[in-house]
């Protein structure tokens, strides 16, 4: 497998989920401690769904990439569902050879998202 | 011959292929490699001499001293302290840093001032922020301006009667700006201020003479100076250490005990709680001899040419941004850049593809890249056994990444 597979250049180059969304209901952003880089994620939630999502951030192509599928992922789908997805889900449609050091670029997405539908506080 | 070709040899690692290419080794500042002289002193040491210092009445235990305290007279000479006393061992830079921190932040009044820079990596920059929050006091940092330098007049405004200490970097480890050392300890010392100096970045590349600059306490690491890691040097002049407490307790520290109190040790074994890093000790003092034998002006000249070549090389790469100093007098063996619409993480995984290494990342000094604008960098180092080669190899590559993501 290739370090960057077509499918993380494609959603790098082409995200089909980057932006931000008119009066979220959710909103939660975090930094990757290796690397200093910074997702937001920002959620429209109704009837235990996640209705729409967009993430915005400066990132490396892997955590932008992972960030994209997730959401394509994770839309409209039950908010219980989402909080499940684990890395693994991630990385078998990033379909590349994610090194051990770069895991964290993967799992700081699944991270912001699910931190935003738990409610947690942006640090400051 | 190239001072990179000649050493070359001395460095086994050098040979290693990395995914497929001859490893070309551009981060010396994160940690250097070892020559063979370090690698065999240290196995050396322990197959022949190995038993702990300073209260063995044994032979090995006599040699193992001998061969610890002959590593402080080396550095000592190394690095221009007037007396053995003045040089303390650590376990690398950090510890240095926050041995000094602890120490002088437990004399800290409220409304002390302690100065450092933007350009600080974490290591001296944390420290002081636990030191001034412990006791109430404030800390502040001179600006970067011009994205390279220290602004001094904003130096001379922020001190006062009550700073107590000034912290700063020789050489900064993404810009490689070369501070003015000896210009800033005369202001601080004017001010009645101590100096404190991260000689990481310095120590390894450039002849230091810590006397000549004059600074109070000057610490720097064993591992980025061809030495092992686990060992590190704190430099206090004689007075400014005989004034500071111990930061730690423990063996060797003291001259006698009781329950309820101690006499301390004298200089320099005061800050050496605790079997010391004997073996590091012994490799570091090889690395220094290494140095020594090459010359540090002439080690100095060599990285300073292949900086200017990283420099010339890359600035002409459409899409390479570069921070720090143009003129590679004023700036260390490192190399900081960016290639456009390449995350620094991707564009070093991507050099890596090709047996490059380059480190990548906020480099521990976040102030700094917000003060840049951006979230991290690529970043080259250099160091004696690098060659013009391996910077033309770089640019290169470089030139080809940006179409590859």
């Amino acid at each position: 497998m290739a370090l960057y597979s077509d499918v993380i250049r494609e959603r790098f180059r082409r995200p089909r989920f980057r932006g931000r969304l008119e009066a979220p209901d959710a909103v939660f952003e975090d930094v990757n401690p290796l690397c200093g880089d910074r997702i937001r994620i920002e959620c429209r939630v109704g009837d235990g769904r996640l209705l729409d999502a967009r993430f915005t951030g400066d990132s490396c192509a892997i955590a932008a990439a992972a960030a994209d599928l997730l959401i394509e992922q994770a839309r409209g789908r039950p908010v219980e569902e989402v909080q499940r997805l684990g890395v693994p889900d991630l990385l078998e449609r990033l379909a590349a050879d994610i090194r051990p050091s770069r895991m964290k670029c993967v799992a700081l997405p699944l991270g912001v998202l699910q931190g935003a539908l738990d409610g947690k506080e942006v640090a400051r | 011959m190239n001072m990179g070709e000649l050493t070359r040899p001395d460095f086994p690692i050098l040979r290693r292929v990395v995914n497929g290419h001859a490893l070309v080794f551009l981060d010396s500042a994160a940690s250097s490699q070892k020559p063979t002289a370090v690698l065999e002193a240290m196995a050396r040491y322990y197959e022949q001499s190995h038993a702990n210092v300073h209260r063995s009445i044994h032979t090995l235990g006599e040699e193992a001293t001998e061969q610890y305290e002959g590593a402080r007279d080396a550095v000592r000479a190394f690095i221009g302290a007037a007396a053995r006393e003045e040089v303390v061992f650590t376990r690398g830079t950090t510890e240095g840093l926050n041995l000094v921190a602890q120490a002088i932040g437990r004399t800290l009044q409220p409304g002390d001032e302690i100065i450092v820079s933007e350009m600080e990596h974490h290591s001296n920059l944390i420290p002081w922020q636990m030191a001034c929050r412990d006791r109430g006091a404030r800390l502040s940092a001179v600006p970067v301006v011009d994205g390279a330098y220290l602004d001094l007049a904003a130096f001379d405004r922020l001190l006062s009667p009550r700073t107590r200490v000034v912290a700063f970097g020789h050489v900064s480890n993404v810009l490689g700006t070369i501070n003015p050392v000896a210009e800033m300890t005369r202001r601080a010392h004017a001010a009645g201020a101590l100096v404190v100096v991260d000689g990481a970045q310095a120590v390894p590349h450039l002849p230091v003479d810590v006397s000549a600059l004059g600074v109070d306490f000057y610490a720097f690491s064993g591992h980025k100076m061809l030495g092992p890691t686990g060992i590190g040097v704190l430099y206090g002049r004689r007075q400014a250490l005989e004034a500071l407490e111990p930061a730690w307790g423990g063996g060797e520290m003291i001259k006698e005990v009781w329950i309820d109190h101690a006499q301390w040790n004298d200089l320099p074994w005061r800050f050496e709680p605790g079997t010391p890093p004997i073996a590091p000790a012994v490799g570091l003092r090889a690395a220094v001899e290494y140095l020594d034998k090459l010359g540090m002006a002439r080690v100095a000249a060599h990285e300073q040419a292949l900086t200017a070549r990283c420099l010339d090389a890359l600035t002409p790469i459409p899409g390479v941004s570069i921070y720090g100093p143009r003129n590679p007098e004023l700036k260390g063996a490192v190399v900081a850049f960016n290639v456009e619409g390449i995350h620094p993480h991707d564009g070093a995984a991507l050099l890596d593809q090709r047996g490059i290494a380059v480190r990548a990342g906020h480099h521990c000094a976040q102030p700094l890249m917000r003060r840049l604008g951006i979230p991290g960098t690529l970043r080259a180092s250099f160091s004696v056994y690098n060659t013009p080669g391996d910077i033309d190899q770089l640019a290169d590559a470089v030139g080809r990444i940006r179409g590859e993501l």
